[in-house]
């Protein structure tokens, strides 16, 4: 039996803030069923940019649904930067500690607010402060490995399966619910080390579209960036296609997906063409 | 809110539960019959002599182990009291008989064994697999039966032994150990059967068997912790596992664990006594709570092969939830059960018996065993199935996951 504090079995006994907030301002989804976990958060802003109401929805043991109940009373009254400050310790510790075996129903309660925040920039189309963001999330939940582990792996080793990577770093070798992930990284690792066949082809200078994207991205955007020790910079045009290169901060920030999906893509569709799709290019 | 701690308020309101709580878990280990508990005392009290000393305190709790192997004896219908050797329970007995016929037949390298042994087996597997032996696991289907199709082509020439359960710890399926045996003799290997969770539950007689080698636990029966048997058919050649003294005819070192085994020589004569009603009172027991608890959950299913299994045991997946919840609260409403759970174990996956069975882990992480006794009662049974759907739907009630969208 596990040796859980009373405050861990008072919240599991009586979970507070059991269900989905009404017109959240942010929804996030960490775990999945087959790994035994799986979390919904969801959060109402006041209008002073305060987490007014915090819920959640829990598959999970005891200590998965403590955590999750203890998070949504201490991120009430929090800001967003206040909150993202949050970290798994931070929740064990107000449980009054948690098994070491548990640790990670805690690490799972960060990763829901992170995502929740994360869901919430992208209802703004607005980038994701980097300070937010783990820049090395846990990939394999079951075995707890880095991605940056995975990525090393796969470069150092020419790592080339799924089956590979599990057997060099135990990732992938629990509830294979990153399996996805690790072939994503490996398809990313792979392109990312092979020798472009040649010079890309020069911008279209004839495209009328080109002036007013280049305005957009190194002034508006640019400067957005700038502010989160980044940058951005216009390679080409191609057709509909943007290619941008994310350089600074934003350059090894694993949200910098989010931040071009979300918001660089959002500002030249609704000033220049709703057609444009952004492309990142990799150095 | 101001709440009493650790307490679900307001769940289980009207519910009484009997006094002491109710014990459902008898696969995990068993409360020692109060006959055995007497018959144990003066073993510590006054015949607590060294079998093997020239006194009169040696001799008496000699003749108590005596006593007790021919009684063990008689439970298994062995031929003699002499094919028993006493050791301190199932895990001890698996590893001696597979690592004891191993060292018999060093010229054979190869074990067969299924993928829901107890982990007293695959485990041990496991870890000769690492040491130059060829492990052949067989796998099971949906309702955990295995392939004897399957078995006949695994077993080889260089095979040692052949090991195979005669019921499973936690769904309670009953494998043939007999036709199993057959094959396996057909082969010329040992047939060793883990029957921890068998003795006391089915009827087993020896002197009809094909089984070679047999371990069994004495706390699974009511009888203290501590204390096993192993079974080894005469003429069967078995090197020792625990070397040393010449206790157990040099077959087992060690000073005896006298008050465990004459606990364990009681508790099989009670065993025997009580096998009848085992299957009939327990198993009506069992059987009602699993009608009552399909009737009254929605989304629950039982593990396992129904008409073929321990009387005592039932295993049921309530799906959509996660299986340490539901022990928690029905601990707090004073049931003691298990789950197949990652979560309860500290491992990562949930019971490899169920994965092995291919249930999904939707339903695994949401399994519970419980595991009936001669002394649950009908009150009982219909409490627990009065509890269970309060602490099924408060659960579901937490849960993100979407049955409509069968994702969350």
């Amino acid at each position: 039996m596990w040796n859980y504090s009373d405050k861990v079995l008072d919240h599991f006994m009586n979970p507070r803030n059991v269900g989905e907030v009404e017109n959240p301002d942010g929804v996030g989804e960490v775990g999945s069923m087959a790994c035994g976990d799986a979390l919904r958060f969801s959060f109402r802003l006041d209008e002073e940019g305060r987490i007014a109401e915090a819920k959640f929805q829990t598959f999970g043991c005891g200590s998965a649904i403590a955590s999750s109940s203890i998070l949504t009373e201490m991120v009430v009254g929090m800001t967003l930067d206040e909150a993202g400050r949050i970290t798994n310790q931070d929740i064990a510790e107000a449980l009054g500690g948690l098994p070491r075996e548990k640790m990670h129903c805690s690490v799972m309660g960060r990763e829901a607010l992170e995502a929740a925040m994360l869901d919430h920039y992208k209802r703004l189309g607005r980038g994701v402060p980097c300070t937010l963001i783990d820049q090395d999330p846990e990939l394999c939940h079951c075995y707890q490995v880095k991605t940056s582990t995975v990525r090393e792996a796969i470069l150092r080793h020419g790592l080339e399966t799924v089956e590979d990577v599990t057997n060099h770093t135990k990732a992938g070798g629990g509830c294979t619910s990153c399996h996805p992930e690790i072939e994503a990284l490996i398809a990313e690792c792979r392109a990312g080390t092979q020798v472009p066949a040649a010079a890309p082809p020069a911008p279209a200078a004839d495209d009328p579209r080109l002036e007013r994207v280049r305005d957009l991205v190194e002034h508006d955007i640019a400067r957005a960036l700038r502010t989160d020790g980044g940058d951005i910079e216009l390679v080409r045009i191609e057709g509909d296609e943007v290619y941008v290169r994310l350089v600074g901060a934003c350059a090894s920030c694993p949200s910098s997906q989010a931040t071009i999906k979300g918001w660089v893509e959002g500002q030249l569709r609704e000033h220049v063409d709703s057609a444009l799709v952004v492309i990142e290019v990799k150095m | 809110m101001n709440v009493e701690p650790a307490r679900p308020v307001d769940l289980f309101a009207g519910l009484q539960p009997p006094a002491g709580g109710v014990y459902m878990d008898n696969n995990a280990t068993t409360r020692v019959a109060p006959e055995v508990l007497a018959a144990v005392l003066s073993y510590y009290e006054e015949h607590y002599g060294n079998p093997s000393s020239m006194h009169s305190f040696g001799a008496r709790a000699g003749a108590g182990v005596d006593e007790a192997r021919a009684r063990v004896a008689a439970l298994l219908g062995a031929g003699s009291p002499g094919e028993i050797i006493f050791t301190a329970g199932g895990s001890e007995g698996d590893n001696h008989a597979i690592v004891g016929t191993l060292h018999a037949y060093p010229e054979k390298r190869h074990i067969v064994t299924t993928a829901v042994e107890h982990p007293a087996v695959l485990g041990l597997c496991r870890s000769l697999s690492k040491r130059g032996y060829e492990v052949t696991i067989l796998g099971v289907d949906t309702k955990g039966r295995l392939d004897l199709d399957e078995l006949r082509d695994a077993i080889r020439p260089d095979t040692a032994i052949v090991s195979v359960m005669a019921a499973n710890n936690e769904t309670g399926v009953i494998f043939d150990t007999e036709r199993v045996g057959a094959i396996v003799k057909e082969q010329g290997a040992v047939f060793h059967v883990d029957a921890v969770q068998a003795v006391g539950k089915l009827p087993l007689d020896m002197s009809a068997s094909t089984v070679d080698l047999l371990s069994l636990s004495g706390h699974k029966l009511h009888a203290p912790k501590g204390v096993g048997a192993l079974y080894v058919r005469r003429g069967t050649k078995l090197r020792p596992l625990i070397m040393g003294g010449h206790q157990e005819r040099s077959r087992r070192a060690g000073t005896e664990n006298v008050p465990g085994i004459v606990g364990l020589g009681a508790a099989c004569d009670l065993a025997a006594a009580n096998l009848e009603r085992e299957n009939t009172v327990v198993r009506a027991l069992r059987d009602r709570l699993e009608e009552k608890l399909l009737a009254a959950v929605p989304d629950c299913r039982v593990n396992g092969e129904r008409g073929n299994r321990l009387p005592n045991t039932t295993n049921i997946s309530f799906d959509y939830i996660e299986g340490e919840g539901i022990l928690l609260l029905m601990d707090r409403a004073g049931i003691a059960a298990s789950s197949g759970s990652a979560c309860t174990s500290g491992s990562l996956e949930p019971s490899h018996v169920l994965l092995a069975m291919d249930v999904p882990f939707i339903s695994a992480h949401g399994s519970i065993r419980f595991s009936l006794s001669r002394y649950n009662t009908a009150d009982e049974v219909d409490y627990v199935a009065a509890v269970l759907p309060r602490i099924v739907e408060r659960l579901r009630a937490i849960t993100p996951f979407d049955k409509e969208r069968q994702t969350f």
